[in-house]
């Protein structure tokens, strides 16, 4: 079974193993050699004993292994780039860089959605509640809801620690919401509020990964929180590849095919992750594919972690997102059946509150002693972000025809969303226009993977800079263009094929002329590597 | 089909092996009373603003504004918000790349960054790099990324104050590695003995553990002492000769409740000792906007800064602060306005000062009248609250009253705590979940519970314990005649 390793660090974590073997406790009549050296990444010698404590061969080795690209080399590349036209304006042959490396959609120009933070403002300062002026100031509605969700927090104190799963009252809303959505109850002792859906794929991570034979099915390829999260907690990522010839679809035949490699080779496969729409991929699943899966996890007794931070964001008439506890319930699979973690995030969507770092899990199927352990792990950071709390609880439960807010609340919605599926279609396009350039669809989400066949001149050139080629060519497009995306080495792709992962978030009149200089770009690239 | 997916017994062991006192057994018994209608005075939590402490206006208003902007455009905004408050919440807007929606720089707002820095440099008198300073969601999350990076697995030892604020055996559990005790000396104020120190370290390393890192509570969590500079220069050297990194919690930095002993950062004594121990010696600080008068837990706001750590290792810190992308950015504006407060001159200032002046005011009150009223309650003994926000007195229980605990299945000072709580409403920590000398018992409160109610509070548990003692010890008593 392939170790997944992102960014291969092999050597380094040997060398560090080495060097945390041979060091020696030191006896209390120790001293300290006077010319110590200084930090140390390169492998001591036998007087490693003396090597400051936290140095490069000294740290946990996972914390070495595991690599994140959306924030990665190029991205410093590009901060660095940015420093220098800020200072020498011509320095480079564009005036500002445009980051389409990371879903981050308020830091390109898209605007919050408006009752939201009027219900966010009030709660922070419920002071002027009281006050007359505050009526001229916002809608009647955002001020019933501050007022509703005041009264659902003790005290009124949104400054205190919240209970370790999140307020109670808030968590009641979320089930209602989700209940909404899907026609099945929720229950709100199953939801945990986060800081963002992250931090709740790493609990469960940390739940379920017991040693490096323990392994989590994972899409190759994937948003790497995965790979990154299995990486610190000393699993095994066992990749599932998706089929780009098929818009990136799912096969239960595939899934099969390696989960009985990595179980040949001694590994218990714990949990199977679906990104549901699929990042960086963009695909929604069809509703019959859902079942396979479940059914799928529920024979081979996997936990289903169920990655729907992307729920709201669907481009495609012809798709429809289906939660998979909805698709569960619908087959009739309860609590005994199957246990299912959906994740959900208020950073994506139309509403794109990232900086805000708001989530939750919905755990289900799970004993009250695993659940007890969930909780006791959620303790220990006493509890989530208030504020990122509130606003979970305002998405699963936005304003309703007939609120004065609805109106302006669902044109600001549908503004946001048919303009995401317009970029996404005209980026789409103009990646099809490249030479040797194919993108499938992004059904939703909000990024193209588009692949490119690179020259065998090209592929020398990035070897001959010893760079992965997507990453040599996404240097080359960010030095000529400012564009800033991430190579697909970041998220896996099946070996030998290049793709990078670009936003669909720059605003719509920068479209164009992110079309125009990519092109150019391209064309230019085909015309120096091409054989 | 065999056990299921995710079972109990398949869970990660470390999960299993995770304790979290401040969140356990009497909180959840609490909690369920108060269910069933009884009052409950929650004093298991640092969480000022639970037991009545208004937030400070300033910050709110500031904050309010930066949620909702468009406010800044409205021509009335001046009714409802003071001048200074829109313009600094202008000041944190500009800071930011898209306002507090957007995910900032993974490390923090650089500008919020610079304005800690800043304020360090202030505090101490020695220049700090807003670059090795990094914001986190709460400092809980700062020491657990700290402690991830140094911990490789149980071979790996890290020095705790005993007692301590159960977040460090937590998460050393969580990561797989070993707790290395250091007894602080009950009887002389929770007083730290370098001869302690040398003593566990070598009982480690005679187990064959290396001892990586040494982590002090400065004002201390549960016990409240504050360290001397004397004390704090001992650690630094200690640590220089072991070759530790330390680790400086300073959350209750602004708590500080007697006069001999003012708080001095680790940094700052570092840095007055001089090279070469200024220049060798690994330090990780700790901040919060949850502590102090601000007590904004339900932020999650923290930082740490990093001293003498190899560039290569920041970047690894750095790479593993960027997989949760950034910390939220309403909380790292709450910690801007922390270490940049307003100025003499400012429009807020004066309400400022007197909120702020009021709680730390009354917080040192409340000490007082804690550990007073605890010092007159019967078998109990309590060191004064020189720091922090909590009173950890000790509870000399009679030998019969740890026999009933016993039948009850439960250790002493639960058993007792849980009898307190039945009686009187008061949901405490019992000290086992902090450490505690053997045979030795504690429980730690709060001094949060509002200065009006403090009278009612302390005879409340007075009657408890005094009644407790009497039946256990009149058993005890009626037993030797």
């Amino acid at each position: 079974m392939r170790r997944f390793v992102i960014g291969s660090a092999r050597s380094l974590i040997e060398r560090s193993r080495q060097n945390y073997q041979s060091q020696r406790p030191l006896i209390s009549s120790s001293y300290r050699l006077l010319s110590s050296t200084p930090a140390a990444d390169s492998p001591s010698s036998s007087s490693s004993t003396m090597a400051p404590p936290v140095a490069l061969n000294t740290i946990n080795p996972k914390v070495i292994e595991c690599e994140y690209a959306v924030r990665g080399e190029i991205v410093t590349l590009a901060q660095k780039l940015q420093e220098e036209i800020k200072t020498k304006p011509d320095a480079h042959p564009f005036e500002e860089i445009l980051y389409c490396n990371i879903g981050n959609p308020q830091s390109l120009g898209q605007h919050p959605i408006t009752f939201f933070r009027e219900v966010l403002a009030l709660c922070d300062h419920p002071t002027i509640l009281d006050k007359s002026e505050t009526q001229g100031l916002f809608s009647a509605d955002s001020i019933e809801r501050a007022w509703k969700i005041l009264d659902q927090i003790p005290g009124r104190a949104t400054g205190a620690y919240s209970h370790s799963q999140g307020i109670k009252g808030l968590r009641d809303t979320i089930a209602a919401g989700i209940e909404a959505r899907d026609g099945f109850p929720a229950d709100p002792n199953d939801i945990f509020l986060t800081d963002g859906a992250s931090p709740a794929v790493h609990m469960m991570m940390q739940l379920l990964i017991r040693s490096e034979k323990d392994g989590i099915l994972c899409p190759i390829p994937q948003y790497p929180l995965y790979s990154a999260s299995i990486a610190l907690h000393g699993g095994t990522l066992v990749p599932y590849y998706l089929d780009e010839a098929t818009g990136w679809g799912l096969e239960v035949s595939e899934l099969k095919k390696q989960l009985e490699t990595s179980r040949s080779k001694g590994i218990t496969v714990r949990a199977l992750v679906v990104i549901n729409p699929g990042n960086p991929t963009g695909q929604v699943l069809a509703e019959e594919n859902q079942k396979a899966i479940v059914e799928f996890c529920k024979q081979e007794g996997l936990v289903l972690l169920a990655d729907e931070v992307y729920q709201e964001n669907v481009y495609v008439p012809e798709k429809k997102f289906h939660s998979f506890k909805k698709v569960s319930r619908s087959m009739g699979y309860g609590e005994k059946d199957l246990s299912l973690v959906s994740f959900q995030s208020v950073s994506k969507g139309y509403y794109g509150e990232c900086g805000k770092r708001g989530g939750y899990m919905e755990v289900t199927g799970f004993g009250a002693d695993v659940r007890e352990q969930i909780y006791k792990v959620a303790s220990v950071n006493l509890c989530s972000n208030i504020s990122g709390q509130i606003l979970a609880s305002l998405v699963m439960s936005p304003p309703k025809v007939g609120d004065e807010s609805y109106e302006s609340y669902s044109a600001e919605r549908d503004g946001i969303l048919s303009s995401l599926a317009r970029r996404a279609k005209t980026l789409e396009d103009a990646f099809n226009n490249l030479e040797g350039v194919t993108c499938n669809k992004a059904e939703g989400a909000m990024y193209l993977f588009p692949r490119i066949d690179l020259p065998e001149k090209a592929i020398k050139a990035a070897e001959a800079e010893k760079k992965a080629p997507d990453a040599y060519y996404c240097q080359r497009l960010l030095t000529a263009t400012g564009i800033v995306v991430v190579p697909g080495s970041g998220f896996g792709q099946v070996p030998g094929t290049w793709h990078f992962r670009c936003t669909i978030l720059p605003q719509e009149e920068k479209i164009p002329a992110i079309v125009t200089r990519l092109t150019d770009f391209h064309k230019s690239f085909m015309d120096e590597f091409r054989g | 089909m065999g056990l299921k997916a995710l079972d109990y017994e398949t869970l990660n062991e470390n999960v299993k092996k995770v304790q979290y006192a401040v969140r356990g057994e009497l909180y959840l018994r609490a909690s369920e009373l108060q269910k069933e209608g009884k009052k409950i005075i929650f004093t298991n939590v640092g969480n000022p603003h639970a037991l009545g402490q208004k937030p400070l206006t300033f910050p709110r208003q500031v904050v309010a504004l930066c949620q909702a902007p468009f406010l800044l455009d409205d021509p009335n905004v001046g009714l409802l918000f003071p001048a200074d408050a829109i313009a600094r919440a202008k000041h944190y807007l500009s800071l930011t790349s898209g306002g507090l929606g957007a995910y900032s720089d993974s490390r923090g707002i650089p500008g919020v960054r610079k304005e800690v820095a800043e304020f360090i440099e202030r505090r101490d008198g020695y220049p700090s790099d807003p670059e090795l300073i990094f914001l986190t969601d709460g400092a809980s999350k700062g020491v657990m990324q700290i402690l991830n990076c140094i911990i490789r697995g149980e071979g790996d030892g890290i020095l705790v104050p005993v007692p301590q604020y159960p977040l460090y055996s937590a998460t050393i559990s969580l990561l797989g590695g070993s707790l290395v005790p250091y007894y602080l000396e009950e009887t002389a104020n929770w007083g730290l003995d370098v001869n302690n120190l040398r003593e566990s370290v070598a009982q480690a390393r005679f187990k064959g553990i290396t001892v990586r890192a040494m982590v002090i509570i400065n004002p201390g969590n549960p016990t409240g002492q504050c360290l001397s500079e004397a004390n704090l220069r001992e650690i630094i050297n200690f640590c220089y000769q072991e070759n530790l990194v330390l680790l400086g919690d300073e959350v209750y930095q602004q708590n500080i409740y007697q006069d001999e002993r003012p708080f001095i950062s680790a940094r700052k004594v570092l840095m007055d000792m001089g090279p070469p121990v200024s220049k060798e010696v690994q330090l990780v600080s700790f901040h919060t906007v949850s502590k102090g008068y601000w007590g904004e837990c339900g932020q999650r706001g923290g930082y740490f800064e990093m001293t003498n750590l190899p560039p290569q290792t920041v970047d690894e810190i750095y790479k593993i602060a960027s997989i949760a992308l950034s910390p939220n950015v309403p909380a790292q504006i709450f910690m801007g306005l922390m270490v940049n407060p307003l100025k003499p001159g400012d429009i807020s200032y004066e309400q400022f000062v007197r909120e702020s002046q009021g709680i730390l005011e009354s917080l040192r009150r409340r000490a007082r009248i804690m550990t007073d009223g605890f010092n007159s309650c019967k078998n109990v003994v309590c060191n004064f609250t020189e720091g922090a926000m909590y009173s950890f007195p000790q509870i000399r229980l009679p030998p019969k009253a740890i026999e009933a605990a016993k039948q009850a299945g439960k250790v002493p000072d639960v058993f007792y705590c849980l009898k307190l709580l039945e009686a009187t409403g008061i949901s405490t920590v019992p000290g086992s979940g902090f450490g505690q000398k053997e045979g030795v018992f504690h429980l730690r409160t709060t001094i949060l519970p509002a200065e009006e109610d403090m009278p009612a509070i302390m005879s409340s548990f007075k009657k408890f314990n005094d009644e407790f003692m009497d039946q256990y010890e009149d058993n005890w008593n009626r037993s030797r005649m």
